[in-house]
């Protein structure tokens, strides 16, 4: 069941603000990728009543299930913060979490005459925590080819410690900070948007002004969850985190970021997720006990601008280090280490996901659960 | 690696905050916060023992959460912890701080 008629690929979201993708790479049609054997029904879901395992749609029609799996996902909730979508909303404040906010930016960059730039994370948890600062990475990129960069002031705005977070990480990737000339203010709880100033004020009275804000609302599951009474303050569902069953209906199984689970809000989470979903599934309807599977397993290409990328691979238990992927002392990808091989990969990911992922096919050498080889643990 | 604190040897990582909660009581949090010039008071402790009941649900923390709380209000969480208030109540209470992904 799905009340959109389009699927939207959400990580080109990043590149088109940037002219690297156009509209149509990242947008298609839902129809093409459900199998013949499966009935499609369209529509919005008014609620789900899992005491009485009946989903009730807007149009007053009634579904009855056995087995019912949540993917109702993850969005931008900018109305949270005062002022965020106040008079400056796609005029100088803009997102690039959805369609519409980064087809915006695309606009107001593509004739930017330069100023202050701020790239601003509201609070966590978001998807693709990483993704601004990709965004700012592509933005220093991206101004430098078209022979701005001094004419942009580009800072990193995060609630946490700082742009790294994680030991290895912070001692491996750093220096691209300073190489690329990013201002960081860490530490930064917004507490409102000022409009006419043109500034982000936090909770300690620090204010940040920009001429461009490119900020991450906050984050919450639909409120389809919220209607349904099944999710928390931040209409995620609770979710067991190893067997992706929910924690109140044992008929319920939940999928991507529409969960609570302490992984990462990542489109390979969700497919490695729907690995082990699959096989849990079936031993629920055999009446077998569930598998305590999931160890959080994300993996993920981090674009850092001038044709590189990162490569990350991570669980639950096991932050992100060095090492080779996927095949370990090979690669031919390297983890935590700027390469052009890890862009191609994140360029080529796109085809993947449209062929390979949303048909549900296994991704060869890589396997639901985190491998630990050919990686620098200590 | 390990550190000395309230006289007993206590793992931690490279920013002093715990890995091993089990080793953290009253006596560790009051060195850690004295470490901060934190006087910890009764309200001190009230946001303190909040924060390892959320960790212990694995509860992501944030600022304007522990607003919602009812257990205090932001103003005053960073009255009691001055400047990054989540970042050293976290290292206090034995708990890392939130963090992302990398």
């Amino acid at each position: 069941m799905d009340e959109k008629t389009e699927h939207h690929y959400q990580p080109g979201y990043l590149f088109l603000p940037f002219d690297i993708y156009e509209p149509e790479d990242i947008i298609k049609s839902i129809n093409e990728f459900i199998p013949k054997t499966v009935d499609l029904v369209q529509g919005a879901i008014d609620k789900v009543v899992p005491s009485e395992n009946k989903v009730l749609m807007h149009d007053g029609s009634v579904l009855v299930y056995d087995v019912l799996i949540v993917a109702t996902g993850a969005k931008t909730a900018p109305e949270e913060i005062e002022g965020m979508k106040g008079t400056e909303w796609y005029k100088s404040v803009f997102d690039f979490y959805t369609f519409e906010g980064s087809l915006s930016l695309r606009n107001k960059l593509r004739d930017w005459k330069g100023g202050k730039l701020v790239v601003h994370i509201t609070e966590m948890p978001i998807k693709c925590p990483v993704a601004p600062l990709e965004f700012a990475f592509l933005a220093d990129s991206y101004f430098k080819h078209k022979h701005m960069r001094d004419k942009v002031d580009i800072t990193y705005v995060t609630p946490l410690s700082g742009a790294f977070t994680k030991p290895k990480a912070t001692e491996a990737l750093e220096h691209l900070l300073q190489e690329k000339n990013i201002n960081i203010e860490s530490d930064f709880a917004i507490e409102h948007v000022d409009n006419e100033k043109k500034e982000i004020v936090d909770y300690g009275g620090r204010a940040i002004p920009f001429d461009i804000l490119v900020t991450v609302p906050t984050n919450k599951g639909d409120e389809v969850i919220a209607r349904s009474g099944m999710g928390d303050d931040l209409n995620y569902v609770p979710t067991h985190k190893a067997t992706l069953q929910s924690k109140e209906y044992a008929n319920v199984f939940v999928l991507g970021d529409a969960s609570n689970i302490p992984a990462s809000k990542a489109g390979s989470v969700a497919h490695f997720e729907a690995e082990i979903l699959t096989d849990n599934i079936l031993r629920f309807v055999k009446g077998e006990p569930l598998k305590e599977e999931f160890d959080g397993h994300a993996n993920c290409f981090i674009e850092t601008g001038n044709g590189k990328a990162l490569l990350i691979d991570f669980n639950y238990t096991h932050e992100p280090v060095e090492g080779t992927f996927p095949f370990p002392g090979v690669g031919p990808l390297k983890l935590l280490k700027e390469s052009r091989m890890n862009h191609m990969g994140k360029l080529a990911f796109r085809w993947i996901y449209w062929n390979v992922l949303l048909k549900g096919t296994h991704i060869p050498f890589v396997s639901a659960s985190m491998s630990e080889a050919g990686k620098k643990y200590n | 690696m390990e550190k000395t604190i309230a006289g007993k040897s206590i793992a931690v990582n490279e920013e002093g905050y715990l890995t091993d909660f089990k080793q953290w009581d009253k006596s560790v949090g009051e060195a850690l916060a004295a470490e901060a010039e934190i006087n910890l008071t009764p309200r001190h402790w009230d946001v303190l023992s909040y924060l390892q009941t959320e960790h212990k649900n694995e509860v992501p923390l944030s600022i304007r959460k522990i607003g919602k709380s009812g257990v205090v209000d932001i103003k005053e969480f960073y009255q009691l912890f001055p400047k990054a208030p989540l970042k050293t109540a976290t290292k206090i209470a034995g708990i890392p701080k939130p963090a992302s992904c990398i």
